[in-house]
């Protein structure tokens, strides 16, 4: 099992290397300088300020410093901030974004629970029927859709939560609620789906037949089993929630690492655009190992694999 | 189903001559319980017509598509002509007035009376005066075509890699996938946003930063579904009789796979229109004037709170796309999977 | 005659599929005694697994329907017990162990787990006592190493040790009457004499009756003491096993016992399979449903439906070839199996 991880993590490097990489050279490649106004500097200025930034080195070199730089946990200056470090912004704007994200996470996990296993237990049913079409509903329709909506309908009409920017909690809740309409809906297919073909195994005849509570068997067996597939849907759901996020953001003004993101784009400030980019892809792997470790946890056979890939 | 043959008359009670061995006719003898089955495409297509969800998102896509091209046609205006005077019109369609096509502002003003204008904007017009029924339509044509574009090229490009991958296996297998495993773990939107700042942001690069991202799951269901027959004797029985390596993969292997592969298909258009309405919504979609759904959502976002029809409609429109050809796909999900022979 | 432990009466079975409604039981009945093994023959789509699961109202309900017919345990009537008492019934009184053992235990679950989950429901054992009461069992049917072993994940055993485990579970709360659905139809032809005397072996312990269902002429020979034979959703034939074999008189009985391929048959000679294929349940029949495919048919047989007629003591069967009429009529010669 330490061999499967150890290659995990080989495979996670390598991931990450390689995101570092095409983002540097995909920064060079983009069209612009860093500065604002550069008509405005003269040759020297110029001159001297890609010296003061070490671009006039070669490009190896800048890319062999850029590496080193990024494992000492130096991810440089912003270019619009001046003097501020990436780092440090990033670490400013986490904050709104985790809230955010793991609200939307956790009420989607819940809801979408609660409403897939209901809806899998009263199959057919009128809730059942209305529970898909919301289901299908909350799929299909873009997050930033919903976020539209629940800012207008909720925040300016009926004014019950505010509509945007970020002072307290309650300012939260609308963008989770927003966020987490896309997860709601697709765990709550995904259980009911997994518990709809649970139900017909055999296993679950066999706990009936041991004289079992109904209780105890949907519980003990059908829940059970069905949860595990579901598990890895986590991943994907990160990644739907930090896509989210940069929408939702917007929409609701929320000071986060989503709107720097597209802030810094605009004004082409590579060094933050490099950094948010490499964060992400960096908390998106680390997610993905941990919905892995996760499943294994709950399935005894996955954890039997492990042991045995080569 | 034969029924037992009719021996005349049913007799009512028991009598003693009915005690004699009386044989079936041959043919009744050798009734045969199964009626003739369907190929396996009759019995999808049915299953597929059976499912509630289907038709009526067949059916709006069809009228969604032909009226994204014959929109644009219906109205005297083009999708980027201003006309300043009438600018911020509502909707207003002659007999829909119940519906909230009534030319009526948020205040309930008359602005077209109040301006004297007689023709009425179906969809109303933003800020510049432009038809937005026309902008709307030429819009879902494009967010269609760079939806359909990408998609395709994700076929492409994913059959073709799976398609290798898995027939070969061994050591090309091997590295094919460790490059898939690598790829799988960049964020996809993190490639796509990077590769239009580098493009310049408009319908080539989102429609190449789109499949730059999107083979790898077509390839990933491709390798899977190859291997997995692979493995089944009709192959080696293809084999055995000296079938070439390329005949066997395309008469064979690809279209048993087809089924897996026409569903990703059409969960791949969905994905896309989702993702050009997003970049175009942040920014980095197409730009003035041309229109898509992703932009036009972003125009009506900023005048959501006087003009909710400008966000309202486009937002309509690309729900209902979404939902239809979710539901499509998901019905042809169920209806080619083997399992559901219910 | 003591009194039978299990009596099923009349029993009818019905599905609602997309085609109509499937009769797959039509007026089912038979008796099971104390630790008397009754089996229960015939051919897939004969309506033996769905009278066994009926026997324990394990059917779908969504699906499913009786609508007719007794089931009688212990004085009470399963088919209306309310759920907390069919609780009760189920595991500890009458118990079920399934065909197929790769996927009848729960895959995420210790098998100690769901031995001790029956256990701990039926008997008020604490925690420790109801394990060791597990233990006990997997040793008792022939699992070695069973201290070790009842932590282990059903994959950690083969088809034929899960079964085993399955009969420990069934048996562990001590059932009157135990249900076995094609217990060994899938494992291997060692594999299975080995189940079998297992059970066997247990019921000489306990005194557990035992409803054996099974398509397998060998494992009836083996097992049972008691035959009904059935054949499109009703018995056609039951009676002690010497008269099933020696003394058949239903066209179908014979059919299965002349299609069994011997040992002692010619190397070419053919197998004799029954003509034809079964009927489709979905319609209701004129007449005996074995008409069509049977031999001796007569034209009484394609209009009426055969009463049951007493063959001899305990030997009972459908067939209008034993009617006073239909003796008269030919003199069968020789047509009894084998």
């Amino acid at each position: 099992m330490r061999l499967y991880f150890l290659k995990r993590l080989g495979v996670m490097l390598t991931t990450l290397f390689i995101i570092a990489t095409v983002t540097f050279f995909l920064m060079k490649l983009l069209p612009g300088t860093p500065y604002s106004n550069p008509d405005k500097l003269s040759e020297q200025q110029l001159a001297s300020l890609n010296q003061k930034y070490g671009l006039d080195q070669p490009l190896p070199v800048q890319y062999a410093r850029y590496l080193g730089n990024l494992v000492q946990g130096d991810w440089g200056v912003s270019f619009q901030f001046k003097g501020r470090l990436v780092t440090d912004i990033i670490f400013k704007r986490i904050g709104p974004s985790v809230l955010i994200g793991f609200q939307a996470m956790l009420i989607g996990s819940i809801v979408g629970l609660g409403l897939g296993i209901l809806s899998a237990l009263r199959q057919n049913s009128l809730f059942d029927l209305g529970a898909v079409t919301m289901a299908v509903l909350g799929m299909s329709i873009p997050s930033f859709v919903f976020a539209a909506l629940l800012q207008y309908y909720v925040g300016v009409k009926l004014g019950w939560l505010p509509p945007g920017l970020w002072e307290d909690y309650s300012y939260s809740i609308l963008p989770s609620l927003a966020l987490s309409v896309t997860v709601i809906a697709a765990v709550a297919r995904f259980i009911r789906t997994e518990m709809l073909e649970v139900l017909t195994q055999d296993y679950i005849l066999s706990a009936r037949a041991k004289g079992i509570s109904e209780f105890a068997v949907v519980w003990k067996h059908v829940v059970r089993n069905s949860l595990i597939p579901v598990v890895t849907m986590l991943g994907p759901m990160a990644v739907s929630i930090m896509t989210g996020t940069l929408v939702i953001e917007k929409i609701f003004s929320v000071p986060g690492l989503g709107e720097q993101f597209i802030l810094s784009i605009m004004v082409n400030d590579y060094s933050v655009i490099m950094g948010i980019t490499l964060f992400y892809s960096t908390l998106f792997i680390l997610v993905v190992l941990l919905v892995d470790m996760i499943y294994g946890i709950l399935d005894p056979r996955i954890r039997e694999k492990w042991g045995e890939s080569t | 189903m034969r029924t037992l043959p009719a021996t005349g008359t049913s007799p009512h009670e028991i009598t003693d001559d009915l005690f004699v061995h009386e044989p079936f006719a041959a043919e009744a003898a050798m009734e045969v319980a199964a009626s003739a089955a369907d190929s396996p495409w009759k019995a999808a297509l049915k299953r597929l017509g059976k499912n509630r969800g289907v038709v009526p998102a067949f059916v709006l896509i069809m009228v969604i598509t032909v009226l994204a091209f014959v929109g644009p046609l219906l109205t005297p205006y083009t999708y980027d002509g201003q006309n300043v005077a009438h600018s911020n019109l509502p909707p207003k369609i002659s007999g829909l007035g119940w519906l909230g096509f009534d030319g009526l502002d948020s205040n309930g003003a008359d602005l077209y009376a109040k301006r004297n204008i007689t023709e009425a904007h179906w969809f109303g017009t933003d800020e510049f005066g432009r038809d937005m029924w026309t902008r709307v339509w030429k819009g879902t044509q494009i967010s269609l075509l760079i939806a359909l574009v990408a998609a395709l090229l994700d076929l492409f490009i994913g059959v073709l890699y799976g398609g290798i991958s898995a027939y070969y296996g061994g050591k090309i297998d091997n590295v094919m996938q460790r490059i898939i495993e690598v790829l799988v773990g960049i964020p996809n939107l993190i490639v796509i946003i990077l590769f239009i700042l580098i493009l310049e942001p408009g319908i080539t690069s989102i429609i190449l930063a789109m499949t730059i991202t999107g083979w790898v799951g077509m390839a990933r269901i491709v390798r899977g579904q190859i291997l997995q027959l692979k493995g089944q004797e009709f192959v080696l029985a293809a084999r055995s009789l000296g079938v070439s390596n390329s005949r066997i993969m395309f008469k064979h292997l690809i279209p048993n796979a087809l089924g897996p592969i026409i569903v990703t298909l059409m969960f791949t258009l969905p994905t896309a229109i989702f993702f050009e309405a997003f970049l175009s919504f942040i920014g980095l979609g197409l730009q003035a004037p041309l229109a898509s759904l992703g932009v036009l959502i972003n125009d009506g976002y900023k005048g959501m709170r006087l003009f909710p029809y400008k966000l309202v409609i486009p937002a309509v429109m690309i729900s209902l796309i979404m939902i239809s050809f979710n539901l499509l796909a998901d019905g042809l999900r169920d209806a080619l999977d083997p399992k559901m022979t219910k | 005659m003591n009194q039978p432990i299990l009596t099923v009466d009349g029993l009818h079975v019905a599905f609602h599929s997309q085609r109509g409604e499937v009769h797959a039981v039509r007026g089912v009945s038979f008796c099971l005694q104390k630790q008397e093994t009754l089996a229960i023959v015939g051919e897939s789509g004969s309506g033996k697994s769905v009278t066994a699961k009926a026997i324990m109202r394990l059917l779908p309900k969504q699906s499913t329907s009786i609508p007719a017919g007794q089931i009688t345990y212990a004085g009470q009537n399963v088919l209306a017990l309310p759920p907390r008492e069919l609780q009760s019934l189920r595991g500890a009184e009458i118990s079920m162990v399934f065909q197929d053992p790769m996927t009848s235990l729960n895959p995420t679950m210790t098998i100690g787990q769901q031995l001790v989950e029956g256990i701990s429901k039926h008997q008020r054992l604490d925690k420790a006592a109801a394990y060791e009461k597990a233990v006990n069992m997997l040793q008792l049917v022939g699992i070695p190493n069973a201290q070790e072993r009842i932590r282990a994940y059903p994959h950690h055993f083969s088809g034929g040790m899960r079964q085993r485990v399955g009969i420990a579970m069934a048996l562990a709360c001590d059932p009157k009457v135990l249900i076995a659905d094609e217990p060994t139809t899938a494992l291997d032809v060692t594999v299975q004499a080995q189940i079998l005397e297992l059970m066997k072996s247990l019921q000489q312990r306990t005194g557990t009756g035992i409803i054996l269902i099974t398509h397998d002429l060998g494992v009836v020979a083996n097992m049972a003491q008691k035959v009904a034979v059935m054949y499109a959703g009703e018995v056609v034939e039951t009676g002690p096993i010497a008269e099933i074999f020696y003394r058949p008189k239903h066209p179908y009985t014979w059919g299965l016992l002349r299609s069994m391929p011997r040992l002692d048959a010619a190397g070419n000679e053919p197998l004799i399979p029954i003509p034809g294929t079964p009927p489709d349940l979905a319609r209701q029949q004129q007449g005996c449903p074995f008409a069509p495919r049977c031999a001796h048919v007569m034209k009484v047989c394609k209009h009426f439906s055969p009463p049951l007629t007493e063959v001899s003591s305990g030997h009972t069967a459908k067939c209008w070839l034993l009617d006073q009429r239909a003796q008269q009529q030919e003199r069968l010669a020789g047509v009894a199996g084998g």
